[in-house]
């Protein structure tokens, strides 16, 4: 028996649905991009003033044609991320602003270098089924800074990118860039290495360049992930059921117009839900009402038999401390009991505008130990304690069995150095400590995975242009010897 | 031949593999392989691997326990023949090892005394619940080097200043050298009642052991400790 979160009954499920599908034929979506609403109307979606009421049946027809399943790939071509299905994998928060060094109190701006160093990190921790483009760089100018951050994760990781464009124009740069790793259009459809976070604005209203994203991304049969925000009490119904409802009205607009645009192309039943603090007016990501916020989206999600994916394992504290772990934790366990097939979000801080690669290796652990508490106590052996007892009693003790040597690491997860078991005390070690040490050994152990030099040499001939109308001079990030120009 | 025959021993004692471990111990004498050297070429470097895998988190307890038994395994076998022989193995030295009067836990001590005996000391396992006077008694009876006590609560480890207070008065100390251990025990514990060495886990115990037995060694030398 595996254990579970589950929020909602079949009940909770079909009123949610019930009402998400309301909102669209009453309220509807607010669409902003002329070129989305073409493709609406030729689905036979009515609008009126950019509002695009969205009939139950069109709905579901396109719910037909969206793929319960998909695929990332490395870029050796091995499929690495599975969506659907109770699939569970992670990667760590994205855009962050901010960086967070390990001796320091106060954040500063993250440079190229600091997301080199993170996308390393990130490659050496196998808890990491994916890379995100988790920092947007200050010396790379902003307008290619989405464009740019891709480069960077391309150039030092092998694993899957769970990445976002900040404009329309950039993402067609980004799918190029995509398109020069992978070796082409055919290649890139055939091996998926990206997924594209594409977000409505809540309530119910969809952006220019975030609907004309999500046609270009399914146009280009590249998939999207969706990450509705509702943020309860504030841009959305304050209950937490209320906000599932906007969560799914706002995912359902968006399969409609993806699927419109390429029935059949990959999506994500996605999000990044939150509570609203009444008393601060954040939106706290470490709350445990934001992890059910994301465990019960997810539920609707599966329901309809679709990918799914959430925003957790972030910390509302601003420093590497108690309430960091406690909430991380927390949240890990209830993501990974809710079968979440990606869940984003781990190494971040202050309410995601801070990243800290102590703060990855810690959210690495916490990680281990969700999925071990996921795969659950099996008890499927002929024998659970018998046999052991009997050969015990014979041979003088447990730790005397092959079978204890066996089973032991099957059935206890061993953490690593940042997890303090030791017995005794020692002077002048802090979990910080451990952790930047855990930090620097890792990165110590880095190699970056085999590239293709006339792959690298496409690569920076679609940035090149663009780096250097946006006037970038160099290359941050990127090593001299590896620079063909 | 003798190479493959110590290769395949070092392996039985890192796989934990008793009976493996016994059997090349008997084909070693069919082959009249000296058993001192079977044990000092063969078995001991696969105990030092474990350990110091152990020491690194690369192996086990279990990897340990087993590879504690498969040296015993193979001692057995050997050590009559040493006899037979009229040899004797020069041993690092004797401990009395027991875990002390009112606890029953018996894992720390038991690892310290396979490591011990896998590490070539003549270990003389006392079990636990061991009344305060019966160390001195045994350590008397085979001249002991060291006793080793252990004790995994926070109230029986009380006893071990008891014992050493035992030790005292049967003349024993400071020849005989106190090495303690145990889940609650510290150095500063182990400093407080006037033992001579702590261990934190087994693989430090056994470490702490030769350390003593160097100083010994030394001390009776005459040279400056």
């Amino acid at each position: 028996m595996k254990p579970v979160v589950q929020l909602l009954n079949q009940t909770a499920i079909s009123r949610i649905l019930s009402e998400a599908l309301q909102l669209l034929q009453i309220h509807g979506v607010k669409v902003r991009a002329p070129e989305v609403i073409e493709v609406l109307q030729s689905v036979g979606v009515q609008t009126t003033d950019g509002v695009a009421r969205i009939p139950e049946h069109v709905v579901e027809k396109a719910l037909e044609s969206v793929p319960a399943q998909f695929r990332l790939f490395d870029r050796a071509g091995n499929p690495a991320v599975q969506y659907g299905g109770d699939e569970v994998h992670f990667d760590p928060g994205s855009s962050c602003l901010n960086i967070l060094d390990a001796d320091a109190e106060e954040p500063r701006l993250a440079q190229a270098n600091d997301l080199v160093r993170l996308v390393q990190l990130t490659e050496t921790l196998p808890q990491f089924a994916a890379q995100s483009t988790a920092l947007t760089c200050d010396d790379a100018p902003k307008e290619i800074g989405d464009i740019y951050r891709l480069l960077l994760v391309l150039w030092y990781s092998q694993k899957p990118v769970v990445t976002g464009a900040f404009s329309a124009e950039t993402l067609r740069v980004m799918l190029d860039l995509l398109r020069a790793e992978s070796g082409g259009q055919e290649a890139l459809r055939r091996h998926p290495r990206a997924v594209f976070d594409v977000c409505p604005s809540p309530p119910l209203n969809w952006g220019e360049f975030g609907a004309v994203n999500l046609v270009d991304l399914a146009r280009a049969w590249v998939p999207a992930e969706l990450i509705s925000m509702p943020l309860a009490g504030a841009a959305a119904p304050v209950t937490l059921a209320g906000s599932v409802v906007q969560h799914a009205a706002e995912s359902l607009s968006g399969i409609v117009i993806h699927q419109a645009a390429q029935p059949g192309a990959p999506i994500v039943w996605g999000g990044a839900p939150a509570i609203f603090d009444m008393r601060t007016g954040t939106t706290p990501m470490g709350a445990i009402e934001t992890a059910m916020l994301n465990a019960a989206c997810a539920e609707v999600g599966k329901s309809l038999g679709l990918p799914t994916h959430g925003y957790l394992i972030g910390s509302d504290s601003k420093a590497l401390d108690a309430q960091a772990g406690m909430e991380s934790g927390m949240a890990a366990v209830v993501g990974a009991l809710s079968g979440i097939n990606m869940i984003s979000g781990a190494g971040m801080l202050e309410t995601l505008a801070c990243h800290s690669l102590e703060k990855l290796v810690l959210d690495a652990e916490s990680i281990d130990s969700a999925q071990r508490l996921a795969r659950g106590v099996n008890a499927k052996a002929p024998s659970l304690a018998v046999e052991m007892f009997a050969e015990s009693f014979a041979k003088g003790g447990f730790l005397k069995l092959e079978s204890t040597r066996q089973l032991f690491q099957s059935e206890q997860h061993l953490p690593s150095t940042v997890i303090d078991r030791e017995p005794l005390r020692v002077p002048g070690e802090t979990f910080v400590s451990r952790a930047h040490a855990r930090v620097e050994e890792l990165l110590a152990s880095y190699e970056r995975p085999p590239l293709d030099r006339v792959a690298e040499d496409r690569m920076l001939v679609v940035v090149e242009k663009h780096a250097r109308a946006a006037g970038l001079e160099g290359w941050p990030g990127i090593k001299k010897s590896g620079v063909l120009r | 031949m003798s190479s493959e025959t110590f290769t395949a021993m070092r392996q039985s004692i890192v796989d934990g593999a008793s009976s493996i471990s016994a059997e090349l111990a008997r084909q070693s004498i069919a082959l009249g392989i000296d058993p001192i050297q079977a044990i000092e070429q063969g078995y001991v470097p696969g105990v030092n691997h474990v350990g110091e895998q152990f020491a690194q988190r690369k192996m086990f307890f279990p990897d340990l326990v087993m590879a504690g038994e498969a040296m015993k395994a193979a001692l057995n076998v050997l050590e009559p023949e040493l006899e037979r022989r009229g040899e004797t193995r020069q041993m690092l030295g004797t401990v009395v090892i027991g875990t002390v009067k009112g606890d029953i836990h018996e894992i720390g001590k038991s690892l310290v005394a396979i490591m011990l005996t896998a590490a070539g000391f003549k270990v003389y396992d006392l079990g636990v619940d061991v009344p305060y006077d019966k160390f001195a008694a045994r350590a008397k009876e085979v001249s002991a080097d060291i006793v080793g006590m252990s004790a995994l609560l926070t109230t029986t480890m009380q006893g071990q200043r008891k014992v050493i207070e035992s030790l005292d008065r049967a003349g024993l100390r400071p020849q005989v050298k106190v090495l303690v251990g145990g889940a609650p025990v510290t150095r500063q514990w182990a400093q407080q009642i006037g033992a001579d060495g702590y261990g934190a886990n087994a693989v430090e115990a056994v470490a702490v052991a030769k350390s003593l037995m160097e100083h010994r060694a030394a001390a009776d030398a005459g040279a400056p400790s």
